[in-house]
């Protein structure tokens, strides 16, 4: 047994022992099952990826464990592949599930499913490990489809309240349409290459450029169609156009669960998974393309959204959405090492906003709505700072994490001197004004102005509702407080280790990653990085005064600008209606088919028209026959009759 | 006479296990239907006992072979040349050991539910028990199509007798479903008979090839039965009213074996026999699979009723097995055949656990429910372990065949692959909407007090539980029982398939 399987299976371990003790014995002590599972596997990855990172010479370990599924030519085990990228989602996964797990220590005291809730954190755990660590596609797809089960779990934690419950199958089955292509996709690999395990189908796609496949009626090239097929299932998962739609009502999940599943690891799922498959997308021009301008359409697409809404978790979600986009920007331009760099300092500072809006929601007594907050610096100042820290590092301020990788997909899509790469590069430009808006509008809302709430009127709400009043306006306890410092220096500090050479750095990053997924064409010098590098520091300085001034100094612009702008802010608001979409184009026709058209009418009428007709046919011959007979075994007789007869015809005739 | 293959017991195991139940039924005779208790545990006995008798099927059966292993074979009717011939193979053995695993189940989920006439109803169980291994082992045509029928009865009575408020419509309905498309296959096995100059060996006629036309209308004629008992579009209308007016283990029998004979007819007899049939029907079926699929699935959004839904989720998941076995190809095959496992777990699980809640609430309406996850939180468990296993999430059961099957779909027809998939995605959206509105939300109607799963409901649905892992983490060995079974029958179809190709050169 090698160390590295402790990574996966002590939180697997932790989830059994919750779950089968957790209801009736542990209770309220689960924690002290999932925290230490958690730790020491998250000890083991840094370890194990530390010892990678120094190495010169890294030494990769790809093991099968069992062959899962064996039928005729196809194979597939379960098996364990750590190499660069693993090693960094290792961290990324690990880290981040450590300090979630600690604050819903804080978090979820006295919930009735304080066992149940870390039972399915543990577990989720274990799947998004055994994804990440997979060495072949087919259990990729098994950690895939675990972590979107437990997300559903998580979810809909709050079964009781249909919303919640509502959220969770919204968010498996707008999955499951993104998994449909996926699950083509891998099939598509195999039927072409006779495998699905990662280092031989690596190595022999290349056979199949050129290649082309009919699809219903199109010529399409064989190595296009997988990897969109493969990049459907990434749509899904991390929410991008046009299955975002799960992502913000996901939020109705308890808050740690959106910082672990909804911002930092889960949703990441698709970033990675493209970043895998880097030697089959690099394969296809189109691929890319597609990729790119996915990321780049959710990327505005989300951060426009986020500007108007009110909620301050669905703003975060939005924000999240936006995010992926621009990794996705940088995977289709091919600068996946850029992408993935952007998902590991996204992980830092997107959880600390989250658990920074637990914290707050803690001390407002579930209260979501930012207009409803208001000049929480002075009772939470721990929250407060580290929030501080967290909307600098997403807003680009120089030299905290979330600038420096930001900056590097920016600069790497304009100096890929492609067309796709030059129009990304405008839309992520604009999207970093609107990402700096968004997140200081959240800012000094929550944070800065006057309290516009009652304090008295929130009291009687807690006591109404069973919840403890002294928990309003008072920081949150040290086990949700030393996550949020964590996590703050990581904001912080996450990005040094990909400092550019512009810099004076050696981008340590982007040379760890090469080996896995290569590095992008540039086509522009430092000269230019300059340049964007000032333009971005501008556009970050533009994004905080622009939403002081309409938030602090002149409150009423806010309401000048969306009655001025009442169109554009009626379909922000609602979210360009894409719920609605879906509803009238998918749920009401697949409703009105099963109801009115097949129960109705197909199966009702038509079917058991016809079938019951023979029957009673029959019937009706054997009383014609028989004047007497209405008796079962009759029935039986006579059709047992006229079968001999037949038979013996039949007989004859092939004699 | 074609070498009937080996028996490495020494002992004739397959008659034991036959007629081990019907000897329990007959000893039921004689105890006096006061004592119920004794009734029960009687049968109890005996269906674990017939277990346990089946188990060296699973433990000393040589995966080696494609030929019939513990085979017996005496002269029965010479006159006519019909034998009492039993063995089993790759294709068949699952289901014996299948078919003595969930009589058990249904005896334990019968246990307080059952109390008018119990005496009858066991001796219904054990009978239909009986038979339905009598037609996983027969080896002759003749014995083959008498256990076929004598199934029937026993399941009319259960049906019609212990069921809800509807059984006789149902029970009725059922009977001449599957009388109509039984006369037809006899009519075929006669055919066959006389075709072969009076042999009823099902290994002899096996042998013989057949002409193409009379491959068609034979393959017809059997698919006529065949069909209905899967049972396929269009012929699944019976399905929904045997279901739900059926007790619970009744469903539990209909849903884990007596529906899989369908498909194992077409495995034994349609495929093997008639290949050239086989073959050009192919189109046929794979489209017929694929209608069910996606139309037993959407069906399911506009039931209200909790059976009906299952029991529709069900023809859409022998469309996924059709969809296999007519792929024709080693993925699609042994997907499909363990996919027949598989559903019988998931669905007999399900079925057995809606059993255990209408026994409390005597209702099967869905919006009767909810919020039984707080109430009935083990209950809530099990149902969902079960509902994942039936939307085939990976590690599950369900997952295996479901990808193995549209994996072979695909390859044998792009089209049908794709649409079979979009089944997937219709079986997750009204299964986790069943589960939303039974478990999660406030409390429904008949929600409030109820008691969650005792001791004995456990014990029924835990081994099923074990199974869905164990298929689900390690399904080779359950794959391995087929494997070289699959690949003879393979090899029958891919000769028919070079015939067919030869003669369109020509």
């Amino acid at each position: 047994m090698s160390a590295y399987l402790l990574i996966p299976f002590l939180p697997l371990f932790a989830f059994f022992v919750n779950i089968l003790f957790g209801r009736n014995f542990i209770k309220g002590q689960a924690h002290w099952i999932a925290v230490p599972a958690v730790t020491v596997s998250c000890l083991v990855s840094w370890v194990i990826a530390l010892k990678m990172f120094m190495s010169h010479d890294p030494q990769i370990i790809n093991e099968d464990l069992y062959t899962w599924i064996s039928s005729g030519g196809f194979r597939a085990s379960v098996g364990f592949l750590i190499d660069q990228l693993t090693a960094v989602m290792l961290i990324v996964v690990t880290t981040v599930s450590m300090l979630v797990h600690i604050y819903s220590i804080g978090y979820m005291h006295g919930e009735k499913g304080y066992y149940r809730f870390f039972s399915f954190l543990s577990l989720f755990t274990f799947s998004m490990l055994m994804l990440v660590m997979a060495n072949n596609i087919l259990q990729l797809y098994f950690g895939w489809e675990a972590v979107g089960l437990c997300s559903y779990f998580l979810i809909g934690y709050y079964y009781e309240k249909k919303s919640a419950s509502d959220a969770g199958k919204k968010a498996f089955i707008v999955n499951r349409f993104g998994d449909f292509g996926f699950g083509l996709g891998i099939i598509m690999i195999f039927l072409t290459l006779g495998t699905v395990h990662y280092a031989e189908v690596f190595g022999s796609i290349g056979t199949l450029t050129g290649q082309g496949i009919v699809v219903l009626g199109f010529q399409m090239d064989v190595i296009t169609l997988i990897a969109l097929l493969l990049f459907c299932g990434a749509v899904g998962k991390s929410a991008q156009l046009p299955l975002h739609v799960w992502l913000p009502d996901a939020m109705e999940g308890p808050t740690p669960v959106s910082a672990l599943i909804h911002a930092a690891t889960m949703v990441t799922a698709g970033v990675f998974m493209v970043a895998r498959f880097s030697p089959i997308f690099n394969l296809s021009p189109v691929a890319m393309a597609v990729v790119a301008v996915t990321g780049a359409f959710t990327a505005i697409f989300a951060g426009s959204i986020a500007l108007v809404q009110r909620d301050i978790k669905r703003i975060i979600a939005y924000s999240t959405c936006s995010q992926l986009g621009y990794m996705f920007l940088a995977c289709g331009v091919g600068a996946y090492g850029a992408g993935i760099f952007h998902l590991y300092t996204h992980a830092f500072f997107k959880a600390l906003l989250f658990l920074g809006a637990g914290s707050v929601m803690h001390a407002m007594g579930g209260e979501l709505d930012i207009f409803k907050m208001g000049g929480l610096k002075k009772k939470l100042p721990y929250t407060y700072w580290t929030f501080l820290i967290a909307t600098l590092s997403i807003s680009g301020f120089p030299l905290l994490a979330g600038f420096i990788s930001k900056d590097e997909i920016l600069f790497l899509a304009f100096a890929s001197g492609t067309t796709v790469g030059k129009f990304v590069w405008v839309v992520g430009v604009i999207t970093a004004v609107l990402t700096a808006f968004y997140s200081f509008r959240v800012f000094y809302l929550t944070f800065h102005g006057e309290f516009r709430s009652d304090i008295e009127e929130m009291k009687k709400h807690a006591v109404e509702h069973g919840h403890d009043p002294h928990h309003l306006l008072h920081e949150a306890p040290w086990t949700m407080r030393i996550p949020l410092l964590l996590l703050a220096f990581g904001a912080v500090t996450a990005g040094w280790i990909g400092i550019p050479a512009a810099l004076g750095g050696h981008n340590k990053f982007a040379h760890f990653m090469e080996p896995v997924v290569g590095h992008p064409e540039v086509h522009a010098g430092h000269a230019t990085e300059y340049i964007l590098m000032a333009l971005a520091i501008a556009i970050f300085i533009g994004g905080l005064l622009f939403a002081r001034h309409m938030y602090i100094t002149n409150r009423d612009l806010a309401d000048k600008m969306a009655k001025k702008f009442s169109f554009a802010h009626y379909l922000l608001w609602n979210k360009y209606f894409i719920d609605e979409l879906y509803h009238f184009t998918i749920i009401r026709p697949t409703m009105w088919v099963s109801k009115s058209f097949i129960v109705g009418f197909s199966d009702g009428k038509i079917i058991e028209g016809i079938v019951n007709g023979v029957p009673r046919a029959i019937g009706q011959i054997s009383g014609f026959i028989r004047h007497v007979q209405n008796g079962l075994v009759h029935r039986y007789a006579t059709v047992m009759g006229f079968a001999f007869l037949a038979i013996v015809a039949i007989a004859f005739i092939w004699r | 006479m074609t070498e009937l293959g080996t028996n490495v017991l020494g002992y004739p195991i397959l008659s034991l296990v036959i007629f081990l139940p019907v000897a329990g039924a007959v000893m039921l005779l004689f105890i006096n239907r006061s004592n119920a208790f004794l009734i029960k545990l009687m049968a109890l006995i005996v269906s674990i006992a017939t277990f346990i008798i089946s188990l060296p099927l699973f433990f000393r059966f040589n995966m080696n072979t494609y030929g019939m292993q513990f085979v017996e074979s005496r002269a029965w009717i010479p006159a006519w040349n019909v034998n009492y011939a039993l063995g089993v193979d790759g294709i068949s053995v699952l289901f014996v050991l299948l078919s003595t695993l969930i009589t058990i189940l249904c005896v334990l989920i019968s246990w307080e539910a059952i109390t008018n006439k119990l005496k009858e109803f066991y001796i219904a169980i054990l009978l239909v028990e009986a038979a339905m291994i009598g037609v996983f082992c027969s080896m002759d045509f003749f014995l083959f199509y008498i256990f076929w029928e004598a199934m029937l009865i026993p399941m009319f009575l259960i049906i019609g007798v212990w069921g809800g408020p509807n059984r006789v419509y149902a029970a009725i309905k059922f009977f001449l479903f599957t009388l109509v498309g039984s006369l037809l296959m006899l009519v075929g096995i006669v055919v066959l008979y006389t075709y072969s100059g009076g042999s009823f060996s099902i290994l002899e006629l096996d042998a013989l090839t057949y002409p193409y036309n009379m491959q068609m209308i034979l393959f017809w004629a059997f698919f006529a039965s065949f069909s209905v008992k899967v049972p396929m579009f269009p012929v699944h209308t019976w399905l929904p009213d045997a279901h739900s007016e059926a007790p619970a283990a009744g469903s539990v029998l209909l849903a884990a074996i007596l529906i899989k004979m369908g498909a194992y007819g077409f495995l034994r007899f349609s495929i093997p026999l008639f290949p050239d049939a086989a073959v050009a029907m192919t189109p046929v079926m794979l489209t017929l699979s694929v209608i069910a699929i996606i139309y037993g699935g959407i069906v399911c959004f506009a039931q209200t009723d909790l059976k009906r839904l299952i029991a529709y989720s069900s023809v859409s998941h022998m469309g996924f097995v059709t969809l296999g076995i007519f792929a024709l190809n080693t993925q699609g095959l042994e997907g499909g055949i363990l996919q027949m496992v598989n559903h019988g777990i998931i669905t007999g699980a399900l079925f057995l656990a809606v059993g255990a809640i209408y026994e409390r609430t005597h209702s099967r309406e869905i919006s009767d429910y909810g919020g039984l996850a707080t109430v009935t939180p083990v209950f809530a468990a099990f149902f969902m372990i079960f509902t994942l296993a039936s939307i085939g999430l990976p590690s599950m059961n369900g997952f295996v065949g479901e990808f193995l099957i549209i994996l072979g779909g695909f390859a044998a027809s792009k089209i049908m692959g794709v649409l079979a998939a979009t089944g997937v995605i219709i079986g997750a959206a009204y299964m986790l909407w069943l589960y939303q509105r039974i478990f999660f939300m406030d409390e429904g109607p008949k929600a409030a007090g109820l008691t969650d799963l005792n001791g004995r409901e456990i014990a029924a649905l835990l081994p099923l539980l074990v199974l869905v892992f164990w298929i689900g983490l390690y399904p080779n060995a359950f794959l391995g029982f087929m494997r070289v079974s699959v690949q003879h029958l393979i090899e029958q179809v891919d000769l028919a398939k070079a015939t067919a190709l030869a003669a369109s050169m020509k």
